[in-house]
């Protein structure tokens, strides 16, 4: 009942084919859209900006390793490198052009991820699998030494830190101390919707079908005529372009500097944790994996004290920071035993029952 | 030209001058491969066995090395420490197989990677949370291993030797050799090999796949105390140590992922590699290579043999 | 199906009433001092006996004198894992509940502090690390680095290398190694040292650990065979000090000539080499050993009580001391901001102008039972570090011993070059926010 869907007709292809054909889930995702902003007035500092800003963040990169190894079955542990990638091209952009607005070079700086992640992302023509996995570590500690021992890329800076110029949007800082989280917030979300819904258009495309019928079988793609050497490299080419962006952002508009330590292979792993807690091949699920892998800890960080306290129990911040690593280890391998294809797949079923509701088929 | 020079003619030249430096650096290539193919070795017995690969084999040989410690901290005797090591890693291999390998049979490859990622972080938190976080001191002298150095004068220098490393050589050397006839002699490391051939072949003659994946996590939670005592007697016994689980991909890359043979060999090509890169060739460009030379050096490897040094050829059929 | 259905639903919703929770600050009585700790990872050999010299002596001043001006001490520590997101995420999350002061413990977090010291009004002591620029306080009115900065401990070092060499000519055609943790902390002394060489005549050879190979330290120490360095100075943290002192012994370089810079001089960094690391060096700037009046307050009010997780028997030990001496630090700050203002209950700002009018003299010293354990101390509002006295501390085999006296840094060479780096900080990031009010 709560999907009412009797008299919602489709009178031509386009309609079917279109992303959301229900019309309670066009809805649904403007009622969502719309608080997602006014959370920029109703979230505490504290919310935005330890929580909301990293996690759409997250949500972005994971998209990006997502439409890899999701959509296109290329395994890569390399996205930290290439988020580090767009950090770094986005600051010497802003300092060598420092008139150019920061957003126009946030976009720009995924281009110079999406060519190095094309450059790593030639060994997986001839090789899949774990053995690519390895290869694309090679990506990750090539340009994390880069980061560290190319003193052009941090301006000579003596603590070979980057860190984030005032900037502004519309005469509001944006990047920079003097930014309020709302304003970077609401930068974010604007970003990520806007490249999610890209993204969204690509999957469900010409392309996206070819990167999963490279996923499904690369050889009998190949013989129904997708050029896997085409295919395989875009898809390398667009999961850069958005780990990128999302990397640029992560420095500017969220840490506001960051060394090369950042983007280091926790960093990968974190976002390979969230495709696959999220539900591969799904972008909803990358929003769901960023969600539970970033504020579990955090929202543990909190409830722990909390439970362990009136058994009159006294623990130190290490000892939670334990609990944090084994209740994370053990909440991963619970995951993937009840549901190895992801939240998503948990998202699918539930929206199910709601479509047939209260009828149980 | 000058570059040049500085690349092809400079590092030999050197060599030349200094031969004992040559020398300790490749003595230092030398045990580095040994431990790098130590770490590859428990990765291989894993993979061979079940398709699993095991991310937390960097993390079982901080852990094994830190209950060793910990437990002799505790006041056991160091011997009866080793044996309750041992038991610790004989649990862990019962435990992994019951909670996380059982339930997640049949699962895609990149499902049970991605479990072992669970148990290295639950292991990280368990570890510190008994064991607590400082860097521990490796019993060495206790487990009655030799300690000390000896310095050989040679050429008008001298090459450093610790006696440790002449005993993690000798004492990996055992253990491939044990592992090799256990493979091929006994009963249960048949089973194995049948196993690491087909799944399905191996059940229906009456292969235990339980039995078998206890075994081979077991045997390589002991190959990873010994890593640990090891790596730890050069250095302390802390969760910094994991990092070097890194260092044994390019390792399995090289040497296949389901060869024992390529594993030593690998880590012999990429310890010797990296440490004459890092001090040769590494300061023309700012050192630090070590970092990533072992990868780059896989990577023109994987192009030319995608299946490694020793793997079997990989054919795919449609 | 039910029970996959319920429990990720139930994980689902206490992940969001968590969420809920932690934005809810709770208002407490007293006086917040929360402490950027680790206690976990790779750097918590180091970071253990820190955190608890740090809480013991606030935890003693709240149990001995009911805290400072009766006002007692909130005292909560977030653990960073000396990991700079980490750090930035536990400042958010305690800057809710009205922090008097900041302590990063790490250069890296400072890093990130810094710029946001001045925004949100709380001020960051990074004692003896984070950014030497820091010192000067027209600059950086929010941060504070006393006693020294890393830019006065390298010139101390190489005064100590002088005056064993025979006086500042003899440096002429020296070798100097930096062996260094490759990050922002590790390259700190960097252009104080090239500055010297050039002053001097001498070399500066460097050799950077990255954080993943501090343990694996074997080809630094074959670079370090090859280009036979006179002397090294050693910046190095966690577990990269045990492993460069044990590296040092096994290559038979002269460890007297192994130089640590304060964060290289833990007890266990100097054990790990065994007999024949007697001889090692490390800068300091307190007392070594627990035999002070203080200290046996700290015994009867907290270890006693069962209210320190630091192990009794080593009280005392470099790193302790270290962690009592930023408490003490951190008191002193507040005591002297509400002598200033006159008010028991103080802000971030107010304590501000507590670092900024802070003076321990002999009397202060002797007051509190520290005598022999610290140097007179003052900061004033231009010098946020104060440039202050250090020694330079030898390993006996067995304990840190006071190797030398305490000597002053080169500070008439190094105050230039700091304020020329604050100079150009600030040029760097346009529209960087000038002091508020001019210095009295």
């Amino acid at each position: 009942m709560i999907y009412r869907e009797a008299g919602q007709f489709k009178s031509n292809y386009a309609a079917d084919m279109a992303v959301f054909p229900l019309r309670q889930d066009r809805i649904g995702i403007f009622v969502i859209i719309l608080l997602a902003y006014s959370m920029a007035y109703f979230g505490s500092t504290f919310m935005l900006q330890a929580v909301l800003i990293p996690f759409l963040i997250f949500a972005l990169a994971a998209i990006g390793l997502n439409m890899l190894v999701g959509y296109t079955g290329l395994l890569s542990l390399g996205t930290g490198a290439f988020m580090g990638v767009g950090a770094y091209a986005c600051y010497k952009l802003m300092t060598i052009f420092p008139g150019v607005n920061v957003i126009v070079w946030i976009f720009v700086s995924g281009f110079f991820a999406a060519g190095i992640g094309v450059i790593f992302g030639l060994p997986s023509l001839r090789i899949k699998g774990f053995y690519l996995a390895v290869a694309t570590l090679a990506a990750q500690f090539f340009l994390q030494w880069t980061f560290n021992r190319v003193p052009w890329l941090y301006n000579y800076n003596v603590s070979g830190a980057i860190e984030a110029p005032r900037r502004t949007l519309f005469d509001v800082h944006i990047v920079g101390a003097a930014a309020t989280p709302q304003a970077r917030y609401i930068v974010v979300l604007t970003i990520v919707i806007l490249l999610t819904w890209i993204a969204s258009n690509i999957v469900h495309g010409r392309i996206g079908r070819q990167w999963m019928a490279i996923r499904d079988m690369d050889i009998a793609a190949e013989l129904m005529g997708i050029r896997p050497f085409k295919a395989k490299l875009m898809a390398f080419a667009v999961s850069s372009y958005y780990c990128g962006v999302a990397g640029a952002m992560m420095v500017f508009l969220w840490y506001g500097g960051a060394e090369y330590n950042v983007f280091n292979i926790e960093q990968s792993f974190l976002i390979l944790f969230m495709v696959i807690i999220g539900g591969l091949g799904s972008l909803i699920g990358s929003f769901f994996g960023a969600a539970l892998i970033f504020m579990l800890p955090i929202a543990m960080g909190a409830f722990l004290p909390a439970i362990f306290a009136p058994l009159g129990i006294r623990v130190g911040a290490e000892t939670i920071e334990h609990l944090r690593f084994m209740i994370l280890g053990a909440m991963i391998i619970f995951f993937l035993i009840v549901e190895p294809h992801g939240l998503a797949r948990l998202w699918q079923i539930v929206k199910q029952k709601l479509r047939v509701w209260p009828f149980p088929y | 030209m000058n570059l040049l020079h500085q690349i092809f003619v400079e590092p030999f030249l050197f060599m030349g001058e200094a031969p004992d430096l040559l020398l300790q650096v490749l003595w230092e290539g030398f045990v580095s491969g040994i431990l790098y193919a130590l770490i590859a070795l428990g990765f291989v017995l894993i993979f061979k066995a079940s398709g699993v690969f095991n991310f937390a084999q960097g993390i079982m040989v901080v852990f094994a090395a830190l209950t060793l410690v910990g437990f002799y901290a505790m006041g056991v005797p160091a011997i009866l420490s080793l044996a309750l090591a041992i038991g610790v890693m004989f649990l862990l291999a019962v435990t992994v197989e019951r909670v996380v390998l059982r339930p997640l049979v049949n699962q895609p490859d990149i499902i049970l990677f991605m479990a072992t990622f669970g148990i290295t972080y639950f292991l990280i938190g368990f570890g510190e949370l008994i064991f607590g976080g400082e860097p521990k001191q490796m019993i060495t002298s206790q487990l009655m291993l030799p300690e000390g150095r000896t310095n050989l004068e040679i050429a008008g220098g001298f090459v450093t030797i610790q006696h440790i490393d002449i005993a993690a050589a000798a004492i990996a050397v055992v253990m491939i050799a044990t592992l090799g006839i256990f493979f091929s002699k006994t009963r249960i490391g048949r089973a194995l090999r049948a196993v690491a051939d087909s799944h399905k072949a191996a059940l229906s003659v009456g292969i235990s796949l339980n039995q078998i994946w206890v075994t081979v996590w077991f045997a390589a939670g002991i190959v990873a105390l010994v890593t640990g005592i090891m790596w730890g007697a050069r250095s302390d016994v802390s969760f910094a140590l994991q990092i070097i689980a890194f260092k044994a991909l390019p390792v399995l890359i090289l040497g296949g992922f389901t060869s024992i043979p390529g594993a030593i060999v690998g880590g012999l090509i990429i310890g010797f590699g990296e440490k004459i890169a890092e001090f040769y060739w590494g300061p023309l460009v700012g050192g630090g290579i070590e970092s990533w030379f072992a990868y780059i050096i896989a990577l023109i490897f994987l192009v030319f043999r995608p299946q490694g040094l020793f793997g079997e050829k990989i054919i795919e059929r449609i | 199906m039910s029970l996959r259905l319920y429990g990720i639903g139930a994980l689902a919703a206490s992940v969001f009433a968590a969420s809920a929770a932690v934005t809810a600050a709770q208002a407490q009585d007293g006086i917040y001092v929360p402490l950027l700790s680790y206690r976990t990872g790779a750097f918590a050999g180091s970071g253990i006996p820190i955190a608890d010299g740090m809480h013991d002596y606030l935890t003693m001043l709240n149990e001995r004198d009911g805290g400072i001006g009766g006002v007692p001490l909130i005292i909560e520590e977030c653990e960073t894992g000396y990991d700079t997101t980490r750090g930035v995420e536990c400042y958010e999350s305690v800057r809710g509940n009205n922090p008097v002061v900041m302590n990063p413990y790490s250069t890296g977090i400072t890093l990130q502090l810094i710029p946001r010291a001045a925004v949100d009004e709380i001020p960051v002591l990074s004692m003896a690390y984070g950014l030497s620029a820091a010192a000067d306080g027209t600059t950086f009115p929010w941060v504070f680095n006393p006693p020294v900065t890393y830019w006065d401990g390298a010139s101390v070092f190489i005064k100590h290398v002088a005056n064993v060499e025979g006086g500042f000519e003899n440096l002429a055609g020296k070798t100097i190694g930096l062996l260094h943790l490759d990050a922002p902390y590790g390259r700190e002394p960097i252009p104080v040292l090239n500055a010297l060489a050039e002053e001097h005549g001498f070399e500066v050879k460097l050799y950077p650990v990255p954080a993943q190979d501090m343990q694996n330290q074997s080809s630094v120490w074959l670079n370090i065979r090859r280009d036979r360095p006179d002397w090294i100075y050693l910046q190095g943290w966690g577990a990269m000090n045990p492993t460069a002192v044990r590296e040092a012994v096994r290559t038979n370089f002269p460890v007297d000539r192994l130089v640590g810079v304060w964060w290289a001089g833990g007890d266990e960094d100097a054990r790990a080499g065994g007999a024949q690391a007697a001889g090692y060096k490390s800068l300091n700037f307190h007392g070594v050993g627990a035999d002070y009046p203080f200290m046996d307050d700290i015994i009867t009010y907290v270890h006693e009580r069962g209210l320190s997780r630091f192990p009794r028997d080593r009280v005392g030990d470099n790193l302790y001391n270290r962690g009592i001496y930023n408490s003490m630090l951190i008191a002193e700050a507040i005591r002297t901001a509400q002598e200033v203002t006159g008010n028991a209950m103080v802000d971030g700002a107010d304590v501000r102008l507590g670092l900024e009018a802070m003076n321990i003299t002999e009397e202060r010293i002797v007051e509190m039972g520290m005598e022999g354990f610290m140097a007179p101390l003052a900061i004033s509002c231009e010098n946020h570090s104060g440039h202050n006295e250090v020694y330079v501390a030898q390993w006996d085999g067995d304990a840190w011993t006071q190797g030398t006296d305490w000597m002053s840094p080169l500070t008439e060479f190094v105050r230039p070059l700091i304020e020329e780096a604050a100079q150009s900080y600030a040029a760097a990031d346009a529209g960087w926010p000038e002091r508020t009010e001019a210095c009295p």
